[in-house]
């Protein structure tokens, strides 16, 4: 009940937040140069289509009565007829959605598992040369741009190893992560390099907080120091370290879903870009907008439900 | 254990030059970057050939004497190429940030030291823009204003410098706490010779050190988006339309998009290098 | 007092490293404690107090170089691996830390803190630790204590967080306290009621303690000895009468001057005049030289060493107050 009730208030604290969402994305088409019609319609559109677009959109009355159009419609769930594919926008989201949340979910899943241990090894041996090595290598994978490490990965072990699929996206679930396994990986290694470091000092400071001292002192097996008073605490500090990423790692897939060409989100972007498909690219960025938002609520329900000081009561 | 930190501050202790030059990753760094302007600023010295020079005799060849990074489908050299793509590149880390950095800076001081309704309204907007992943905006204004360098500047910058200016603000606020702003106001100055010659040239460490770690993003950015075809566009000799060039050969001639990757990440590596170590000079310690 | 020694200290030396220069925070720290004695340890803030119950308990290790020898019950402690110290931790030797806002976790309940010690250290049943938690905490004066042990750190105050603590520490009876100022946060009720206990306890169950404070009110009431720091050395020990009495070194004389009242922690509480030396600048000679009424040419040069003054005093001065037998070196 009070979680629903926190919900329901954070959700309220977005609704200005988003007010200012849709006008930025309402302001990207109005920098169109020429008729915005003729960039929504596309360049086969008859007159009669660009009528009923310039009315729909109510392009001849004053820039609020459009913003409102604009606003109303979107929350009825019109987001327009994307060009390219020829059907209504939101019907192309909802069907790429999966994909994309898959491989999301995937890569931070992976992320974890990349860069937790490492960060904890490397906080276990700060100062020693298992620090040294693991930032150091962490340090040169920041430098490397996702479709670089993407097509290097795509290259050798798909290629030429024939290990993974080349792309797609397979059947049923088993086969989603075999086909996603690469794409997944790749962002993974981007963004356990950014969070690395800080996971790093994050766990530091954990292992050397007075708390931790306090259950050394009190004598218990290492296991249960690190088990229960450290993992604990590391945990809180990953999961926001992610959530505060989360626009990085979508960044991450949208570059990764156009090398390993998965049919997701950020491909179907690329896409509408080259198509100049104009609702469906105000779709797609208001989709991300949406997805970035949902995860930031829910590392904070993540983190109140890990963290007694921010229970909600 | 905060009952046990060392307190005392030894007079003796190495000066913040020499710590930072103790480092061999500082070093490093300033040694990739020097060595990366002087490419930017005169390939030809480097370079064996014309980069756009098509020789259909030559197509995609094998490291050799002549061409130490091969040919590409055009029989142009590779190593050339890259080379002279440093300029771009080089100009990149600058370009796609220096005018972030200005408005930012200015932008997030104003706020700072007026709060207010500005501050709220600024409040909102660094929510929304950060909202969005940095480069779905990114590609969406760049769809507007159409692919290409410039472009790709408006449109890093347009999202960019909430960045900084999130940084300066919270800086200004920081700075404002200390009494020498207080200090100013008793004296008369006025709000602008407070900000500015006050608050500003204390708050700006922090930004500094993030422009440097930026400088490196702008280069994996720009060359992203070169790669997907909405940054630099061919022939442009730019790292990642080289490595997109490459792509298709990367099984049989894999030096196409073997060197570029290098120069993206030893430039990258360069600056987010410079940044730690002059992180570690000017950071306030004790 | 008169017995064999639970714990001696001989010549314990903890140095930390930072940035290229060495911090000593202990040199050539030596004393004893016997069998339900009570060793107070005072000393201005930083003179190392806590470092010194951190190297005993092998913590201070993690940070520094600590060298010497801590011998308990007559094992050595110093060369002993984390793994062989951990039944020692807890079970013989307790400690209550300085810092009850940040020393416990704030992710447990204080009821799981509790009993994870009991869990390391006890064969009790589930039902038998739970029960033991309940009488602890209701010792150590908290309130409805069975329906406190599912409550978060965060809803105690501090005051009730070194209560908590203090629970803790005795939950496994330890024969060795280290108490880190354990009532400093305390009204002064409850921190007659605490100290009351840690002597009870100390008297009843043959604890010995090792009572850090900078109230020498308590060290008064409830101290058999005494050791005074001074950068990180020991200057003066004794008998708690004898020392507060008579002391022997211009530091404790300071000390005593300026007893503080309504202690509140880690504050400046004498009013010796000047600061306390930085440890990465020692002088050659006394480091309380600086500070010294009595300082002489010799006090510059060469440091006193700690030695024995009478029967069971101690004290490291070139020119003792009140004492006609001077201290060669
Ligand atoms: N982990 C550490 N790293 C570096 N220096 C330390 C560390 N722990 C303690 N010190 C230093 O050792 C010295 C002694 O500190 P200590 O905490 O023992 O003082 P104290 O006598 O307990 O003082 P207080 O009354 O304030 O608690 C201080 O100078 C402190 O800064
Ligand atoms: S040795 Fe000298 S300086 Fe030190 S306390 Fe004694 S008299 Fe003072
Ligand atoms: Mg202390």
């Amino acid at each position: 009940m009070a979680t629903l009730q926190y919900i329901l208030k954070r959700l309220t604290l977005m609704i200005p937040t988003f007010l200012l969402v849709m006008v930025i994305i309402f302001l990207l088409v109005r920098f169109l140069p020429g008729d915005p019609a003729l960039a929504i319609a596309g360049d086969r559109a008859s007159d009669a289509d660009l009528a009923a677009i310039r009315d729909r959109l109510g392009l001849n009355e004053p820039a609020w009565v459009q913003f409102w159009l604009f606003l109303t419609n979107t929350v009825q769930g019109d987001l327009g007829t994307s060009i390219l594919m020829r059907t209504e926008v939101l019907d192309v989201v909802f069907q790429r959605l999966p994909t994309t949340a898959f491989l999301t979910v995937y890569a931070v899943g992976l992320s974890v598992l990349i860069a937790g241990p490492m960060a904890f090894v490397a906080a276990l041996n700060r100062g020693r040369w298992p620090d040294t090595v693991i930032r150091t290598v962490f340090q040169v994978g920041l430098s490397m741009p996702v479709f670089y490490i993407g097509l290097v990965l795509l290259t050798f072990l798909a290629a030429q190893l024939r290990w993974f699929p080349v792309g797609g996206y397979g059947e049923g679930f088993v086969s989603h992560l075999y086909h996603l396994f690469l794409p997944a990986f790749t962002v993974a290694l981007y963004t356990s390099a950014i969070i690395l470091r800080n996971l790093r000092s994050a766990i530091i400071e954990v292992l050397d907080a007075e708390y931790v001292q306090f259950a050394r002192a009190k004598g218990l097996p290492n296991r249960v120091i690190l088990g229960r008073h450290v993992l604990r605490n590391a945990l809180i500090s990953t999961v926001t370290l992610l959530g505060l990423s989360i626009g990085n790692l979508m960044s991450g897939t949208l570059v990764t879903e156009t090398v390993f060409a998965v049919p997701g989100l950020g491909r179907l972007m690329l896409e509408a870009i080259f198509a100049r498909d104009y609702p469906l690219i105000q779709g797609l960025t208001l989709t991300f907008a949406v997805l970035v938002s949902l995860v930031f609520l829910l590392t904070d329900l993540f983190q109140s439900s890990l963290d007694p000081r921010m229970r909600l009561s | 254990m905060s009952d046990t930190a060392v307190s005392s501050s030894a007079p003796s202790r190495p000066s913040r030059l020499q710590l930072a030059l103790g480092k061999p990753g500082f070093l490093i760094g300033c040694l990739i970057i020097a060595l990366s302007t002087l490419l930017a600023l005169m390939p030809n010295v480097f370079a064996p050939y014309d980069p756009n020079y098509i020789d259909y005799l030559a197509i995609r060849q094998p490291p050799s004497w002549a061409h130490p990074f091969g040919t590409d489908s055009l029989g142009r050299d590779s190593f050339s190429r890259v080379i002279h793509a440093y300029r771009v590149n080089m100009q990149m880390a600058i370009l796609a940030t220096v005018f972030a950095l200005v408005i930012g800076v200015v932008v997030g001081a104003l706020v700072g030291y007026y709060r207010g309704i500005a501050d709220m309204i600024f409040g909102r907007v660094v929510d929304a823009i950060i909202t969005f992943p940095f480069l779905v905006l990114v590609i969406a204004v760049v769809a507007v204003l159409g692919p290409g360098l410039i472009n790709m500047y408006i449109a890093i910058t347009m999202v960019g410098w909430v960045y900084y200016a999130r940084l300066m603000r919270a800086e200004i606020i920081a700075q404002m706490g200390n009494d020498y702003s207080d200090a100013g106001m008793v004296m008369g100055y006025s709000d602008r010779r407070i900000i500015f010659r006050h608050l500003l040239p204390n708050a700006i460490t922090p930004v500094l050190i993030y422009w440097m770690t930026d400088m490196a993003l702008a280069i994996l950015l720009g060359s992203s988006l070169g790669y997907l075809g909405l940054g630099a566009q061919p022939p442009q000799a730019e790292w990642g339309v080289l490595i997109a060039e490459g792509r298709n050969f990367i099984t049989t001639a894999w030096w196409l998009s073997l060197m570029p990757g290098i120069a993206i990440v030893l430039t990258g590596l360069g600056f987010s290098l410079i940044g730690d170590g002059l992180a570690d000079l000017l950071r306030p310690r004790g | 007092m008169e017995q064999t020694p639970i714990l001696e200290v001989e010549g314990l030396c903890t140095t930390f490293g930072r940035g290229g220069q060495t911090l000593p925070a202990l040199r050539d720290v030596s004393f004893t404690v016997g069998e339900g004695e009570v060793l107070g340890l005072v000393g201005e803030s930083g003179s190392g107090k806590s470092v010194t119950l951190r190297s005993v308990l092998g913590l201070a290790r993690r940070y520094g170089e600590v060298t010497g020898s801590v011998r308990w019950q007559g094992q050595e402690l110093i060369t002993k691996s984390e793994r062989d110290l951990r039944p020692i931790r807890g079970r013989d030797i307790a400690m209550i830390f300085q810092e009850p806002m940040t020393s416990l976790n704030p992710l447990l309940t204080v009821g799981q803190q509790l009993v994870e010690t009991l869990q390391a250290h006890t064969d009790l049943s589930r039902k038998a630790r739970r029960d033991r938690a309940i009488e602890m905490l209701d010792l150590v004066g908290i309130p409805a204590a069975a329906s406190r042990l599912t409550d978060y750190p965060h809803q105690f105050s501090g005051g009730m967080r070194q209560r908590v603590m203090i629970a803790i520490a005795l939950a496994a009876s330890p024969k060795l306290l280290l108490a880190d100022e354990p009532t400093t946060a305390l009204d002064v009720t409850i921190q007659a009621q605490i100290l009351d206990l840690i002597l009870r306890l100390s008297s009843d169950m043959k604890m010995g303690v090792i009572m850090v404070t900078h109230d020498l009110g308590v060290v008064a009431q409830t101290c058999d000895r005494v050791a005074v720091m001074y950068a990180g050395r020991i200057v003066e020990q004794g008998p708690v009468r004898q020392v507060l009495r008579d002391p022997h070194h211009a530091y404790t004389v300071g000390l005593m001057q300026s007893v503080p009242e309504g202690v509140a922690p880690r504050t400046q509480l004498y009013s010796i005049p000047g600061t306390p030396p930085s440890l990465a600048h020692l002088p050659p000679g006394c480091a309380f030289a600086p500070r010294c009424a009595a300082s002489t040419e010799a006090c510059l040069a060469t440091r006193p060493a700690l030695l024995r003054v009478s029967e069971d005093r101690q004290l490291a001065c070139f020119n003792p107050k009140n004492q006609t037998k001077g201290c060669a070196a």
